[in-house]
């Protein structure tokens, strides 16, 4: 089973072929729109970044994004005066071989004729990647994260075991996969830590369930919502029940940090609670932030499970929607891949609806449009958060 | 049948020592159950994936859902309860509703 993947010149591997155009601050956002709107059907995705003072985390953010396989080319837009590094920036997607073009609005001439020329070269530019050079890719060679999003009392019965054991299939074939949201794996800490490949790495899974935990206890909020609750999760420790098993049961390889990619194939937690003491607010201020630190690792394709009935999908990586709930399936079917509530009704096996989304997450891979993609969902958001260097205890160890 | 682990279709136990169990469909109020052995008669309806007690629970007695540890009862809890916000509670960080009276976390009022 092979994959028709894009080669990229830094030898990395995508299977989607999309011109990023990126805004630098919000200042630029409205600009960076206009000129992607005409070309959105046509593999043109708008990313960005909102702040205008610098940080190290977005900025890292940016780079792994422009420079992800799934992208073969970027815009940046800049207002001229905002803090982002866009000289560097623009250096590493250059370096990474990818044609890459800054418009700034103040030397440019202002809106109007930024999205002129902006849309001249994005649709110059999709042009030339029609002639980007096909490859083909393994399985070992894909990296896959999960999320779970307006999850209720079925997601952990249904759809994130089911995607768990997707992701059981695809680590037995030394694919890479992710999983994250550590302040929703609250109260699974031990059981989790037991899975770790060395017991390094098992004490370090402890400690950074326990940065989440104090982390929203800070904000007095755990990561539970009105929804989760009308839906029959009662608690955060409940709701991590049910989000813990989108993991499986692999052993655990290591834990990464937002734009760390995986070296070699496995099962990796996604840390994204900041360290140091909490600032900048609640680490994920919605799904569509994890989703983007999921892409900055690396990942090709996210799975999504839903139980209340998420619509959202994703720029630059397609959006895989899981249905756990099987009343909310007949309500949006439109907008879901796959029915994980068969399981609920005795309709199909937990094994057959993991087997269903492996297989789709190939299809997929191989060009398969998802729901969202068809539906035109392009979501992105990203803010301010700050992050130390991973320890030695989070690598895998080379025994 | 074993009568001690015989439990109804419509209801799943996802551990046998689980001291709560899950509406597999929606139930109505009233609904006779066998669930591991224990005759249950629900007292209000319970919803798909939704909780409920099916022998008698202690207050802060510890909530046992596959096996793992979800949080305690903040009252006791009597066969055919729903097992919900009203009566359990997170041993971590307690879950924010819409209802009335429940504040914004971080408000302040003079």
């Amino acid at each position: 089973m092979t994959i028709q993947a894009w080669q990229r010149p830094d030898g990395r591997k995508g299977i989607r072929n999309v011109v990023a155009v990126a805004y630098l601050v919000e200042c630029a956002h409205h600009v960076s729109r206009e000129i992607t709107y005409p070309y959105r059907e046509h593999g043109a995705h708008l990313i960005g970044f909102p702040g205008c003072f610098p940080n190290a985390y977005s900025h890292k953010m940016l780079e792994r994004l422009c420079t992800h396989p799934n992208v073969g080319a970027v815009l940046l837009v800049s207002l001229g005066c905002e803090g982002f590094n866009k000289g560097r920036l623009l250096e590493t997607i250059r370096e990474s071989g990818r044609p890459a073009q800054l418009l700034v609005i103040q030397e440019t001439g202002g809106t109007r004729s930024t999205i002129a020329e902006g849309q001249a070269w994005v649709a110059q530019t999709l042009k030339q990647l029609e002639q980007a050079p096909r490859t083909t890719m393994a399985i070992d060679e894909l990296i896959v994260g999960t999320i779970c999003g307006g999850s209720d009392a079925t997601s952990g019965l249904t759809a994130n075991p089911a995607m768990g054991r997707a992701f059981d299939f695809l680590v037995e074939k030394n694919a890479t996969c992710i999983f994250e949201e550590t302040g929703e794996l609250i109260g699974m800490e031990h059981w989790m830590a037991e899975r770790a490949q060395h017991p390094a790495l098992g004490e370090e899974i402890v400690r950074t369930v326990a940065k989440a935990a104090k982390y929203y206890a800070t904000y007095g909020h755990a990561s539970i919502g009105p929804g989760n609750a009308d839906g029959g999760l009662t608690t955060i420790e409940e709701k991590s029940l049910g989000a813990y098993a989108k993991s499986g049961q692999s052993t655990i390889s290591g834990i990464i940090k937002p734009g760390d990619v995986p070296v070699g194939g496995g099962l990796y937690l996604l840390d994204v609670v900041p360290d140091g003491e909490p600032r900048f607010g609640f680490p994920n201020i919605s799904d569509n932030a994890e989703i983007a630190e999921l892409i900055a690792c690396g990942s090709h394709v996210i799975l999504f499970s839903t139980g209340r009935g998420s619509v959202v999908g994703s720029a630059i990586s397609p959006v895989i929607k899981v249905c756990a709930n099987p009343d909310t399936f007949r309500r949006l079917a439109d907008d879901m891949d796959v029915d994980a509530g068969r399981i609920l009704e005795g309709r199909a096996s937990l094994d057959e609806v993991g087997r269903e989304i492996h297989d789709l997450v190939i299809d997929v891979a191989n060009g398969a449009q998802t729901r969202s993609e068809t539906l035109g969902h392009q979501e992105f958001i990203l803010t301010y958060k700050s992050f130390e260097p991973l320890g030695p205890a989070c690598f895998p160890s080379a025994a | 049948m074993n009568q001690s682990t015989e439990t109804d279709p419509r209801v799943l136990l996802l551990a046998p020592g689980d001291n709560v169990a899950i509406a597999r469909c929606d139930l109505e109020a009233g609904t006779a159950l066998v669930v591991q052995g224990h005759p249950v008669t629900l007292r209000e309806r319970v919803l798909t994936g939704h909780k409920f007690a099916f022998r008698a629970v202690a207050k802060d007695e510890r909530i046992f859902k596959y096996s793992a540890p979800i949080g305690r009862a903040l009252a006791d809890i009597a066969p055919g309860e729903p097992m919900h916000l009203h009566n359990i509670t997170s041993d971590y960080i307690p879950t924010y509703t819409l209802d009335e009276g429940h504040e914004f976390p971080g408000e302040v009022h003079p």
